[in-house]
């Protein structure tokens, strides 16, 4: 301004109106369009521009919600998730780098030559699994060769520890966890774990920097404990393998329940699969045969008809039943007994198992009586366990029982049951009379079961059962040394494929309780057609009950009430020094 | 008397004197907005820390959670080995085989009288 001012010499002017007032237009529109540009932005692209910019940041991460475990009544694991590793890679990129090819071969123990083959297959594709299920050891082993296109991804894997030994009851998941067999189809929706996400802000390098609002936590699934104690049901498991093996059996099966609290304690069947083992799961022997099978109970039903016949005075212990030379006809059947007995009371009708007997009973007693009698020990409900696949009992109306029908009835043909009605039945007289509810999980509400029948009754048979395994009985081979069994064989035919009764296929039946005086456990054993070494209830099946229940008692702790001399009377609160003495008490170990 | 009343006619007070200092002494009135911008940038530093702070915090938060999630499977995996080497099978055929146990099936059971117990 100054030499402007020196050169020209010319004085200074006043500023033209037009000059400020273009100054003021040009800033006043400057000032509008930055505005204008500013609410184009942050007025009408907001949305748009928000999106973008949450496309870039904003990442979602999903929380696995894991599935829970299964476990025994001790926290024994039955069923767990743990993670896995599969190992993916791009083929064209690792092809590209042979040397890392090589070393990544000798960590999957493949030869570098049959991976380059497998890959050269599938050329094309852009994704292909190296290896699924790795342990996270060696994926991680792997992964640190740094080859290119080799990435992992977390999986996870259900393992059953117990194996074999629970298969058929803790059943199995698919590739996708879902629930397939057994308590893991049974409780699928409360084990499922439901994964939850949240969306977080990532920043230039991946870091999580912020969390938003919008999160959703994941569920893990919740623990389920069942009423199984594995100690016993290994034991179970063990024996029944064994006496099948040994007899070449088709199958069979074991329960234990506490006759108290009706809860199941250990269940096995044969044949069994390896859960574990995919290859294994075959469907024969994923069969949980205790629930999901139907037989006829055979001789296992006498007690009950017995303690209905006492119970509504039909017959009591000083009655006499004249079973005559050991046969009798009833219509077109013939009700045969391996030995004639002669005029004979209940008990040695029961110890000896004679048909005629019970059929003299039933016969006695009429239709309505016999039918009644099955319907209190509950032969004709449901037992309702929730376990799936589980078989409803078949028992016709009394008043579709001809007199033949009626006799069959009465040593346990004509009408179908599966184990656990068995179970509970004897669990009934067990625990003088009040048949408690099975269940299968533990921590589950006691039911209040119902009274069978009355406590004198179920005492009463109880103390005939104990001659089965006495001296006499058929079940001699069920005895326990210390405590007193009581119990009943049974030796079922099978009907045959061409109808009527298959003379040589039998299934041997043993099922009883112990301590006798005072039942905590009630078992049942039966194995299926054995074809070597006998096939009697009594020969077969006993044994196994015996040494079961034999272990089961010692793993209780419960106190023996047969000590002959050596104990005193069982009042006193009994303290007893087990040989190879295990502290076991029911308590969970946690 | 009433600790709310009071806090109510103070402020109304001293609302009222601002008014009257703003309106009486303009060069005084210069003070309020002086106070107003120093807070002002007070806050704003202040929300500046703040954001750091928080996103230290989720920084933290998100490794204790992959800390987690690591000792979790950590968890499982011990607990499915300690599964392996408890299972009945391989326990029963160590104190069989290798150590010779068997199972008592025939023993004596003798009853200790209540005194003489061992704890």
């Amino acid at each position: 301004m100054s030499r402007r001012g020196k050169n020209t010499q010319i004085k200074a002017q006043p500023v033209p109106a037009w000059r400020r007032r273009m100054v003021v237009a040009v800033l006043g529109i400057s000032a509008v369009l930055v505005a204008g540009r500013a609410f184009h932005l942050q007025v009408i692209d907001r949305d748009f521009l928000t999106r973008e910019g949450a496309k870039r940041q904003v990442r979602t991460v999903t929380l696995p919600g894991h599935r829970a475990a299964i476990r025994d009544r001790r926290g024994e694991p039955l069923a767990l998730s743990a993670p896995v590793d599969s190992l993916w890679c791009v083929p064209t990129e690792l092809l590209g780098a042979p040397e890392h090819l090589a070393a990544l071969a000798k960590v999957l123990k493949q030869s570098p030559r049959k991976l380059t083959g497998f890959l050269r297959e599938r050329g094309k594709r852009q994704f292909v699994y190296l290896e699924r299920g790795m342990s996270p050891d060696e994926a991680r082993r792997a992964l640190a060769i740094k080859a290119p296109g080799v990435f992992s991804i977390r999986e996870y894997r259900r393992y059953y520890p117990a194996g074999e030994v629970a298969g058929q009851l803790v059943g199995f998941t698919d590739v996708d966890g879902k629930g397939q067999e057994g308590m893991e189809l049974a409780h699928d929706s409360s084990l499922r774990g439901i994964a939850g996400s949240r969306h977080v802000i990532r920043d230039a390098r991946g870091r999580i920097v912020e969390d938003t609002e919008e999160a959703v936590p994941s569920q893990p699934g919740q623990d389920l404990n069942l009423s199984i104690d594995l100690r016993l049901q290994y034991l179970a498991y063990r024996e029944l393998k064994n006496t099948v093996s040994r007899h070449r059996a088709k199958g069979g099966l074991v329960v234990v329940a506490d006759a108290r609290t009706g809860e199941l304690l250990a269940i096995a069947s044969q044949p069994g699969f390896n859960p574990n083992n995919v290859s294994d799961r075959r469907p024969g022997r994923m069969r949980n045969r205790p629930i999901v099978d139907s037989f006829e109970p055979g001789s296992a039903v006498k007690p009950l008809l017995v303690a209905q016949a006492v119970e509504t005075g039909a017959y009591g212990l000083q009655s006499l039943i004249d079973t005559g030379d050991g046969w009798m006809q009833v219509g077109r059947l013939t009700v045969q007994d391996i030995h004639a007995q002669g005029k004979t009371d209940l008990r040695m009708i029961l110890a000896k198992s004679s048909n005629v007997g019970a059929a003299k009973i039933g016969l006695h007693m009429g239709a309505e009586s016999v039918w009644q009698g099955y319907q209190r020990f509950g032969l004709g409900e449901r037992v309702n366990t929730g376990f799936p696949g589980e078989s409803s009992p078949l028992m016709r109306h009394f008043t579709k029982w001809g007199e033949i029908a009626t006799a069959t009835a009465s040593y346990g043909y004509g009408l179908s049951l599966n184990g656990l009605h068995l179970v509970r039945a004897y669990a009934g007289l067990a625990n003088d009379g009040l048949m408690p509810e099975l269940r299968l999980l533990a921590k589950q509400p006691i039911g209040l079961g119902r009274q069978a029948v009355s406590a004198k009754t179920a005492r009463v048979v109880r103390q005939m059962l104990e001659s089965v395994a006495e001296e006499g009985g058929t079940g001699t081979q069920a005895a326990i040394p210390g405590y007193r069994v009581a119990g009943k064989t049974g030796t079922v035919r099978k009907v045959a494929v061409t109808g009527g009764y298959d003379a040589k296929r039998h299934q041997s039946v043993f099922v009883g309780m112990v301590p006798a005086d005072n039942p905590r456990l009630v078992g049942l054993v039966m194995v299926d057609e054995p074809t070597v070494g006998g096939y009697y209830g009594g020969v077969v099946a006993a044994p196994i009950f015996s040494a079961v229940m034999q272990g089961a008692l010692r793993l209780l702790q419960i106190a023996p009430d047969d000590c002959g001399v050596d104990c005193a009377q069982p009042s006193t609160l009994p303290q007893i020094a087990m040989p190879a003495g295990m502290r076991a008490d029911m308590e969970p170990r946690s | 008397m009433n600790p709310f009343r009071d806090g109510f006619d103070w402020a109304q007070r001293s609302i009222r004197r601002i008014r009257l200092e703003t309106a009486d002494a303009p060069p005084s009135g210069l003070m309020l907005p002086l106070i107003l911008v120093a807070l002002v940038m007070a806050s704003a530093l202040y929300a500046i820390a703040i954001k750091h702070e928080s996103r230290r915090m989720t920084g933290e938060m998100e490794r204790a959670r992959v800390e987690r999630e690591k000792l979790q499977m950590e968890w499982s995996q011990l607990q499915l080995e300690e599964a392996a080497l408890a299972h009945h099978a391989r326990i029963e055929s160590a104190a069989r085989d290798q150590l010779g146990m068997s199972e008592p099936r025939e023993y004596v059971i003798l009853q200790q009288a209540a005194a003489s117990r061992v704890p």
